[in-house]
């Protein structure tokens, strides 16, 4: 009997991870790895850090040489589009016309970026910030640009927001609810953030959004927001947020509810069909229910789980979510899922620009988001691992150890 | 330009050129050294690209950050003196002849 073979869509830091971690578990098949951009995989965040800012270059971006495919044995279709998944048939259609078989299939097809639908959205100068080329062209218009307007204060705009001012852009901020970041953190992390980048020099509107985009000769001009502004800009970022490429899936009878739907081991209801990162929505125990995660960890720990599924070692996905945003000189850690908390507890002192906020939902911590405290983040880490037997004033009282806390926990 | 010396799990040795500037865990990472995984990029959001450096030439290497003492908590493999996340090993000429041991596990 031949080996049996995966397939994997996607080439993104999930599908990459499954790839390399299924060669790393013994599994001997084929493993094909498919994806529609025309580059070897590559890192996501640096796009709007380090690589948007010009700190670093192409040779930081890539996960892996591409001689690494080769050594592992790994077919890397980069710029290669699946257009069909046959179930029964199990084989995949591309868009080149080739089919692959495959008897393990991973969906690790990612996010997309969510057009901004207003007049004027097609304008030369309104950009997206999602892929490598996306970012190419932004670092080279970011050049001329003087007058910027970021639409979406999530984390990739805010970052995009701070390189641009480092740059001396005059940048203004749109964001349509009351809070910067606020599906993601706590109040009081959102203002501290909102306050620095006013400080920095940003402009920003809060509970705004964009009526229509303005232009001339098909170049952006300008931004008319829903309050009646008028702000000039030759630079629009639309960052307000993405779309989950469940399309696949959905065509191939594979449920889909805001990402492809799974069970607790990343299965779909094909047992031969699992789904992994930003594409997959999967019940957690971080969650109140469950969740689809747009983060570098839950990418390279769910690749990590279906890899051992597949080959042969199934077990139930577990990890605690962690994520990261540098913003300036400021680097925010978040572990746990912090939405739907109770109780916010501060630790430290925000004035002076190092803190963390310990959230709680029911008496139970569910989260922390920390600035420029990578201590806390990772006790953090450790005590959501577990039970956290965290209380409030304990989190609260920063002359309580909570290094000690958590060892006093593991040694239990 | 610098060498670096990688001493693998088994005891091999791979010798790599790495240009001033760049880390020691992008010098693996491109070249292929399978025992340095740097799930974050560089980041110090993980501790996956976890070495130990020759004892001796401990002095030599850059100061440890609280930010690094903090996330070498999380290394796969036994934490020792000699510790340090290897993207934070940034190559300087001072670092020629370089010897770092890979650990038995990143994850």
């Amino acid at each position: 009997m031949p080996e049996p073979a995966a397939a994997i869509i996607g080439t993104g830091q999930a599908g990459f991870q499954a790839a390399a971690s299924l060669r790393q578990d013994g599994f001997a098949g084929r493993i094909a790895l498919i994806g529609d951009e025309p580059v070897v995989p590559y890192q996501r965040p640096p796009l709007s850090k380090s690589y948007l800012a010009g700190e670093s270059g192409l040779d930081e971006l890539w996960l892996r040489p591409e001689s690494f495919y080769t050594q592992h044995q790994i077919d890397l279709l980069a710029g290669e589009t699946v257009t069909d998944i046959d179930r029964t048939g199990r084989r995949l259609r591309l868009a080149s016309g080739a089919e692959l078989s495959w008897d393990h299939l991973v969906l690790a097809t990612g996010a997309r970026f969510r057009p901004l639908a207003v007049a004027g959205a097609e304008l030369d100068g309104v950009l997206p910030l999602r892929t490598l080329a996306d970012a190419d062209i932004l670092r080279e218009r970011l050049d001329q640009a003087r007058e910027v307007v970021v639409v979406g204060a999530g984390f990739i705009g805010l970052e995009f927001a701070s390189v641009a001012t480092a740059r001396g852009a005059a940048v203004r901020i749109i964001e349509v609810t009351q809070h910067p970041m606020g599906r993601v953190v706590s109040a009081t992390t959102s203002r501290f953030f909102t306050d620095a980048h006013r400080r920095w020099g940003a402009r920003i509107s809060l509970g705004t959004g964009v009526s229509r985009i303005l232009g001339a000769n098909g170049r952006v001009g300008g931004v008319e927001t829903t309050d009646g502004q008028r702000l000039p800009a030759d630079l629009v970022l639309i960052c307000i947020g993405v779309i989950p490429n469940a399309e696949l899936a959905d065509e191939a009878g594979l449920a889909v509810d805001n990402g492809i739907v799974v069970d607790e081991r990343l299965v779909t209801a094909d047992p031969a069909i699992l789904a992994i990162g930003d594409c997959a929505n999967f019940p957690t125990p971080f969650a109140a229910g469950r969740v689809r995660l747009e983060s570098v960890q839950n990418a390279v720990d769910q690749g990590r789980c279906v890899a051992a599924h597949i080959a042969g070692k199934p077990a139930v996905y577990d990890k605690v979510p962690w994520f990261w945003s540098d913003q300036g000189d400021l680097k925010l850690q978040i572990a746990g899922i912090t939405a739907g908390h109770d109780t916010a507890i501060v630790r430290g002192d925000p004035d002076g620009g190092r803190f963390s906020v310990f959230c709680y939902r029911g008496g139970r911590l569910i989260g922390v988001e920390s600035v420029n405290q990578t201590a806390d983040h990772v006790a953090a880490r450790r005590l959501l691992a577990g039970d956290p037997k965290l209380t409030p004033e304990q989190a609260a009282d920063e002359s309580y150890d909570l290094r000690a806390h958590t060892r006093n926990l593991s040694a239990r | 330009m610098p060498q670096i010396t990688y001493v693998h799990i088994n005891g091999t040795r791979t010798v790599l050129d790495v240009p001033v500037g760049t880390s020691v865990m992008r010098g693996a990472i491109l070249n292929g050294i399978d025992g340095i995984v740097a799930e974050c990029g560089g980041e110090m959001m993980c501790a996956t690209c976890h070495v130990y450096v020759e004892e001796d030439q401990l002095g030599r290497t850059p100061t440890q950050s609280d930010d690094e003492k903090a996330m070498l908590e999380f290394t796969a493999s036994e934490r020792r003196p000699n510790s340090r996340l290897s993207c934070q090993l940034v190559v300087t000429p001072e670092l020629d002849g370089l010897v770092v041991y890979l650990p038995e596990t990143q994850v």
